[in-house]
């Protein structure tokens, strides 16, 4: 695990150069949205990722509760302020597109308002593991709780779909032009690699920083440590 | 709790004789402190003329946001009673007893919830009509708005449960709560105070009524599971 973490920062890199070149530079001018439109490389891989990381979070918490699989549980913990700062930056992304193109920074839409709550969902998961001192208690209330967040996103999204179309029409379209070139789906697919690259790389570090802290007891922990103090 | 296990009358309380038992358990304990059982109330209806307050009495402003706000503060009112739901029994040891005991944890979750509706979420509806009066809701608006409170309190009164099961005995359990619970009961919300808004553009609000009932029966029979779960892993 640990050596592919300089592998994924090298793809991850070198694949948001290449996603970021051609976005900017080889991808044409939108017809109806000029040049604002090209916040969508960053913009619709990272809402990509909020919403995946959260579905893989509770997949491994609820693996890590069923079995008592310890680093289940470490690696849904990793994932949670990765997943939280991918919804953060979706939503601030939006909101630099949104005040060009809608003329405003925020609309209570349901998109922006399902993402908004994810974000939430996010942040009460990491607020509530890290409030538990006892580690087995913070792993399993955690993963209770992203469990039944899971089951409620489908339920928040429809929830806020309905909601809206009681009060406004559709005043906004996500389709922007009518079909992509391929350079901007290039250029996207290419970002959303360097997204997956980056989570791995985060996750995997974050979950080798937690197990160290966790494991501090044990001999292999000590040998580990003496060797790299010894070593310098 | 050995003696529990070995008596094999006690296992032969019911699931009903376990609801009812504690349910008339939490409403003897509120009637002995009348102030406590009352506080949850007096924040809904103190909160509640706050809004007028702080955004001007303007009528017609009142009457469209009346109904958001009752909610609102009926989900505050909620969240801020159910912390208190499992802390006095967990500090008193009898939670603990309660757990250990051969009968139904989920049963004791869901009598925990039904008791805290009857004691915050019912006086919380009957106050909801006189308050709606106040913001200028017509007849038809009050009464969506009793309806979706309703079948909308119960929802918060599970969700709150597990909020307040998930965070028993932490520092801050409170703002915890309200973090956490706040996101999952959104659907209510949005359901509830839609209900009010399409009678009062006309229509009828039987489709924002079903989807509230869907949320009722979803989280009446996935909560009080997850509820037992949470306190056995909070007690653990």
């Amino acid at each position: 695990m640990g050596r592919l973490v300089p592998l994924c920062w090298l793809v991850a890199i070198g694949f948001a150069l290449a996603g970021l070149y051609i976005g900017f530079f080889v991808a044409p001018t939108d017809r109806t949205q000029g040049d604002a439109y090209r916040i969508i490389f960053i913009h619709v891989p990272t809402a990509w990722m909020s919403m995946l990381l959260y579905l893989v979070m509770a997949f491994w918490a609820g693996i890590g509760w069923a079995f008592n699989a310890r680093m289940a549980s470490v690696v849904a913990r990793s994932i949670a302020p990765t997943g939280a700062m991918f919804t953060f930056l979706a939503l601030w992304t939006g909101a630099f597109w949104g005040k060009p193109t809608w003329g405003t920074w925020w609309v209570w839409d349901a998109r922006l308002t399902t993402e908004l709550i994810l974000l939430f969902l996010y942040l009460g998961y990491i607020s509530l593991v890290n409030a538990i001192d006892d580690r087995r208690r913070a792993d399993q209330a955690g993963a209770l709780l992203a469990l039944v967040g899971s089951i409620n996103v489908p339920i928040i999204y429809f929830s806020v779909i309905w909601w809206n179309t009681l009060h406004q029409g559709a005043t906004i379209s996500m389709t922007a032009a009518p079909k992509m070139a391929d350079t901007m789906l290039t250029a996207m697919l290419l970002m959303t690699v360097a997204c997956w690259a980056y989570a791995f790389a985060v996750v995997f570090t974050r979950a080798r920083a937690m197990t160290l802290e966790r494991e501090v007891h044990t001999d292999w922990v000590g040998d580990l440590v003496g060797r790299t103090a010894g070593g310098k | 709790m050995s003696q529990a296990h070995d008596q094999p009358a006690a296992s032969a309380v019911s699931w009903w004789g376990v609801l009812g038992a504690v349910v008339a358990r939490d409403l003897k304990l509120a009637s002995r402190r009348r102030t406590d059982a009352l506080l949850p109330l007096a924040f809904f209806v103190v909160a509640i003329s706050l809004f007028p307050l702080g955004v001007g009495p303007e009528p017609r402003m009142l009457q469209d946001m009346g109904a958001g706000v009752v909610w609102v503060c009926a989900l505050l009112a909620a969240m801020l009673s159910v912390t208190s739901l499992f802390a006095l029994d967990l500090s008193d040891g009898s939670l603990e007893q309660m757990l250990l005991a051969p009968h139904n944890a989920v049963a004791l979750a869901l009598a925990k919830c039904l008791g805290h509706w009857l004691l915050t979420g019912l006086p919380l509806i009957v106050a909801a009509p006189l308050v709606g009066l106040s913001f200028g809701l017509s007849g038809p608006a009050l009464l969506a708005l009793v309806g979706g409170l309703l079948l909308g309190t119960p929802i918060l009164s599970l969700l709150g449960a597990l909020g307040a099961a998930l965070t028993l005995g932490l520092r801050s359990s409170g703002m915890l709560v309200i973090l956490i619970v706040l996101p999952l009961a959104t659907p209510a919300l949005i359901f509830g105070a839609g209900a009010v808004a399409t009678v009062q553009s006309g229509q009828s609000a039987a489709g924002h009524f079903s989807l509230l009932g869907a949320l009722l029966i979803v989280t009446a029979l996935g909560a009080p599971a997850a509820i037992a779960a949470a306190l056995r892993i909070s007690t653990e």
